[in-house]
């Protein structure tokens, strides 16, 4: 809570304190502390295999779901540390969404991909009215207003990956989590993807992994940096975190700027 | 801390707190039992073939000597002259007279010395000529090597039915083994897809067919076929070669299909490295990828042994009722399966000798398949330790 | 050297594919025979003896098919014993009765039809005027018939010790009445312990022991679970299994030997296969789906019902009908847990005794006279018509499967 920035919204969405992920006695990810602006998208960074996926997945826990993961650490979403024993993971889940790498809506309609997750949720109000907002949101809508009976993998990619943030959206979580989205995308897909971001972000908290500097240079506010520690054990670390603007331009490490100039990576 | 507080207050709290969800607790617990059925039946069986196999080796039968006694005896007696004919006891032997059981201390020559009223039988008088039997427990060494089987006259001996099992079995292998392997090799190593595509389900109709109409086939075509072959005298209605043949093309689509997994298991680079090195198609097959999937292929043979040894109504039908040592394939011979089948066809009662005996005879059929099936997984997890 | 060296390897190839090629070839042939000698044993002549020639029924020259329903009551009256006749109006009034019925009853019990001789499809097909001489020299009152032993008759009718009129239906129904017994136990517990396996259970001892016992429950031998069966289900739970319990008191089944004992030995017996190919198909669900659940807040349940299972389902009745199939055409369990020897009322429910279709083929099978072995034939054409209805649905349900992922 040393880092908060002098600006109005003064307290974090999700911090870090020590975050470690082990998978068996492999550590995957080391001390991490970091703190996600609300309302910004925030984008991680860094050579692939340094745990980007494995700290974002540590937001929602989702990495629960492997059985050899073991985490250490704190992570604070409203002052709660959501790795408490008391705590339960469904609930925040539903306050901390997630969008993944591959496009997976649920094989039923396109209504139904978004209805479903609202409605276990205990969701009570006009049901017609949620998917239609979250479909516009997604600015999917348009698309599919006539095919909303149709299966949602009768999509193509960009319009699966938008449903499946619609989806998303539709259990008005705070935060969504975004693990490469535009990976299995083509450009232009890609571009409403972004242009939406930079949409939902007026809402949401967003943390987005990508592989992609332009990606990040672009939509994101903050960026984090990860690599791997240089003691030969391949354990990632958080190496530098700051306003995007600044670190693609004046970053502090000499690792950053290799990274980011594509000479090394 | 102010600080928090500030949090707090900017972002409503929301609760994070675990809730008691009874449902998934309830769900979770009864899929739990479910998956934990399998171990009662496990345990049911072990028990039940424990437990009734105790009795069996428990109980005593009275075999009888045709040795009487030759005087009329009083409750008191403790000594008594017997015929010279019949089976003689020895001493450390209960006896039998009529209901009451007597304990033998001594015989000396003719004569009987016993303690009257034994195991709480109470002591009674006995007529002249009343015959003496003889009481035999089943001991498990004599269960295992006894060549004979007939247990109401006290012969334990289970070899005759194991041995008939391991003929029927032996045979059954010797047809399937080549058959079998042969098959999978052609089709893993030679032929098209196509012809894998349509010839495979050949052979898995094979698997499909009820073994009782296996039966039926033994009895009425492969026995008659033996039989016109080798003549109606070298050859018995009931014989465990017709068995044996006919449980081999049983279990042939498993040999053929577990053994072809094994073989298809193989990486393409080895088979490459072969033909890199001038090798024929037959070269590969054979030297190369059979002995790179032999244990694939030996846990195929075990698995097929195994379902050999406890398949029943082929054997039941065409292997003879009633148990016989022997060694000639053309002979009748009742199988450890066919005997469990052929004596609890009537209404067996319970506690009887029978229904011990079955129970005596599943446990060793459960020992046996259970022991091959254990080998067999052993081999195939080394088998998959090499290749992924 | 080496050229001559190598066109010998060459044809030891060639050698060694013939013999591989022959071996196939022989696994075809002994299904060939397998199937030739069903239809062998359900197809042939039979030489037919009335025991009264339905021509000295006849009244009035009026041939007895044409006769109508009160003079036929009154001809089998005439020639069946009073308690016969009171027991068949026991079971249906008369008044009830078509004419034809009536004229069925005749013909089995006053005209009596005999098989004296039967032939095998072969024997018919080959050899057919020999048979002819042998029978107007052997049988001079028999007609000789092509008879088909598996007819709409043999399935209508229950079991008799007359070959002339035996059927399959008793055996049919108590095959229907067990595995839907087993199913109905077997299914929702194997699908639940699957999906125990695959989507709650850690990685743990217990877990792992589950597993591995399931595993070699599958490789068990069939007669040992009849044993068990008999054990369990017959003996200690006899209670129930009759039907006492439940205030079902029919002192013939009180021995716990019915129904309800068979479908639940059955159930036993099926239960790791259907296991297995339950956590096959459930592990043919792709973890994506999972993943999305679970990431919009659902429980793990609500993932296991709302997305595994649907996607599974298909692959999970596939697997439930091949492991159901191999239960239709067990035997050896059920008698050792003591199906009837002869029954000839259709079963009444769970705590009826019990026949089936394998075992009315292996009690015709092991009859000494050939004649059943006719019908043995032709139990096995509907056992195996049976399943193969059975195997079709799986494949077509497999199919659509595919199709769906
Ligand atoms: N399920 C798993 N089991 C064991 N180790 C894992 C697992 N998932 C990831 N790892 C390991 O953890 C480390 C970090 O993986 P992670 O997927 O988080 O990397 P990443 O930064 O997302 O890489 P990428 O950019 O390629 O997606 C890697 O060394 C990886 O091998
Ligand atoms: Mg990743």
């Amino acid at each position: 809570m040393t880092d908060t920035a002098p600006t109005a919204t003064t307290t974090a969405a999700i911090e870090t304190h020590d975050l470690s992920i082990y998978y068996g006695s492999f550590q995957a990810v080391r001390d991490v502390n970091l703190d996600i602006q609300p309302n910004r998208i925030t984008a991680i960074i860094g050579p692939s295999g340094c745990g980007k996926s494995t700290v974002l997945r540590a937001f929602n826990r989702m990495n629960e779901l492997i059985p050899s993961v073991n985490t250490t650490g704190e992570v604070l979403f409203r002052g709660q540390n959501i790795y408490k024993p008391d705590v339960d993971p469904v609930e925040v889940r539903r306050h901390i969404g997630m969008v993944f790498q591959k496009p997976n809506p649920f094989p039923k309609s396109v209504y139904e991909n978004v209805a479903w997750g609202a409605r276990i949720n205990g969701f009570k109000g006009n049901m017609d009215e949620l998917v239609h907002s979250s479909l516009q949101s997604a600015a999917l809508w348009d698309e599919v207003k006539d095919k909303l009976d149709q299966s949602g993998l009768s999509l193509s990619g960009g319009q699966q990956q938008r449903l499946c943030i619609a989806r998303a959206i539709a259990v008005r979580p705070d935060i969504i989590l975004m693990d490469e989205p535009c990976s299995a995308l083509d450009p232009i897909a890609t571009l409403r993807i972004e242009e939406l971001m930079r949409d939902l972000a007026k809402d949401y908290t967003i943390i987005i992994v990508t592989h992609n500097m332009q990606q990040a240079a672009r939509v994101s506010d903050r960026t984090a940096f990860f690599s791997l520690s240089e003691d030969g054990k391949r354990a990632g670390m958080l190496m530098e975190y700051g306003d995007t603007k600044t670190m693609f331009t004046r970053p502090e490490k000499k690792i950053t700027e290799d990274y980011i100039t594509g000479r090394f990576g | 801390m102010p600080l928090t507080r500030a949090t707090e207050q900017s972002l409503p709290a929301t609760s994070l707190k675990r809730k008691l969800r009874l449902r998934e607790l309830v769900i979770q617990a009864v899929l739990f039992l479910c998956g934990l059925f399998s171990i009662f039946v496990t345990v049911g069986i072990i028990y039940e073939l424990g437990k009734e196999s105790m009795l069996f080796f428990g109980r005593t039968q009275w075999e009888r000597t045709n040795k009487p006694i030759v005087a009329a005896i009083s409750a008191n007696d403790v000594q008594f002259d017997v015929s010279n004919i019949g089976a003689t006891a020895s001493p450390g032997e209960v006896i039998r007279l009529d209901d009451e059981l007597l304990m033998l201390t001594a015989v000396e020559g003719s004569t009987y010395f016993v303690e009257r009223g034994f195991r709480d039988s109470v002591a009674v008088p006995h007529a002249a000529e009343t015959i003496i039997y003889r009481g035999v427990n089943p001991s498990v060494w004599e269960f295992l090597t006894g060549t004979s089987w007939a247990p109401h006259a006290g012969q334990f001996g289970v070899l005759p039915l194991l041995n008939a099992t391991l003929m029927v079995s032996g045979i059954a292998i010797l047809v399937a083994l080549p058959l079998g392997l042969a098959a999978a090799i052609y089709l893993s190593e030679y032929a098209s897809p196509k012809a894998r595509n349509t010839l495979k389900p050949i052979l898995e109709v094979l698997a499909g067919v009820p073994t009782v109409v296996y039966g039926y086939f033994a009895l009425t075509f492969m026995t008659p076929f033996l039989r016109s072959i080798f003549g109606q005298d070298t050859v018995q209605i009931y014989n465990t070669a017709s068995a044996g043949i006919v449980i081999g093309i049983l279990i042939l689509p498993l040999v053929s299909t577990i053994s072809e997994d094994a073989l298809n298991a193989v990486p393409r680079s080895l088979r490459e490295a072969a033909y890199g090195l001038g090798a024929t198609r037959l070269e590969t097959a054979v030297r190369i990828v059979l002995p790179a999937a032999f244990s694939g292929i030996a846990a195929a043979v075990i698995i097929a042994i195994s379902r050999a040894i406890g398949e029943t109504m082929v054997v039941a039908l065409a292997a003879g009722a009633g148990p016989a040592f022997t060694f000639n394939p053309f002979q009748a011979a009742e199988t450890m399966t066919g005997h469990i089948v052929r004596i609890s066809g009537g209404d067996l009662s319970y506690d009887s000798l029978d229904y011990n005996s079955i129970f005596a005879i599943g446990l060793m059929l459960f020992v046996m398949t259970l022991a091959l099936n254990i080998f067999s997984q052993y081999i195939v997890r080394r088998f998959r330790e090499v290749y992924e | 050297m080496a050229a001559s060296n190598l066109q010998g390897r060459h044809r030891l190839g060639r050698v060694w594919l013939v013999v591989f090629q022959v071996a196939l070839v022989v696994g075809i042939i002994a299904l060939c025979a397998l199937l030739f000698n069903i239809l062998n044993g359900s197809f042939g002549f039979v030489a037919v003896e009335d025991t009264v020639s339905p021509e000295s029924l006849a009244v009035n020259s009026v041939p007895l098919e044409e006769l109508d329903k009160d003079t036929l009551v009154q001809i089998l009256q005439a020639h069946i014993s009073a308690g016969l006749y009171a027991r068949y109006e026991f079971d249906k009034p008369f008044a009830e009765r078509s004419a034809g019925e009536v004229y069925d009853l005749i013909l089995e019990r006053v005209v009596e039809p005999r098989f004296v001789a039967q032939w095998s499809l072969y024997e018919t097909l080959t050899n057919g005027d020999a048979i002819r001489q042998q029978v107007a020299q052997e049988f001079p009152n028999a007609r000789l018939e092509f008879r088909s032993w598996l007819n709409s008759h043999f399935l209508r009718a229950p079991q008799s010790s007359y070959p002339e009129i035996a059927g399959v239906r008793t055996a049919v129904l108590g095959s229907l009445w067990t595995i839907s017994i087993a199913v109905l136990f077997a299914f929702p517990v194997g699908v639940a312990a699957a999906v125990y396996l695959q989507e709650y259970a850690p990685d743990n001892l217990i877990n792992r022991i589950i597993q591995t016992n399931i595993n070699n429950l599958a490789g068990v031998p069939s007669i040992i679970y009849g044993i068990l069966g008999l054990a369990i289900f017959v003996r200690v739970l006899g209670q129930f299994t009759s039907g006492i319990a439940f205030g079902a008191s029919d002192p013939a089944t009180a021995n716990g030997r019915t129904i309800l004992s068979a479908g639940l030995t059955l159930g036993v017996l099926v239960l790791p296969l259907i296991i297995i190919n339950a956590q096959e198909a459930i592990k043919a669900v792709p973890n994506s789906l999972r993943q999305a659940s679970f990431g919009l807040g659902a429980t793990r349940w609500e993932t296991v019902w709302y997305h595994v299972l649907p996607n599974a389902i298909s692959g999970i009745m596939t697997g439930t009908i091949l492991s159901i199939s191999r239960a239709i055409g067990e035997t050896a369990p059920l008698i050792v847990i003591g199906a009837s020897t002869f029954i000839q009322v259709d079963p009444e429910g769970p705590f009826s005794k019990f026949t089936t279709l394998p075992i009315q083929i292996y009690q015709w099978t092991a009859r000494p006279q050939s004649v059943f072995r006719n019908l043995a034939g032709g139990a096995s054409l509907v056992l195996l018509g049976l399943l193969l209805t059975m195997n079709a649905t799986a494949i077509i349900l497999r199919n659509r499967y595919r199709r769906s992922l």
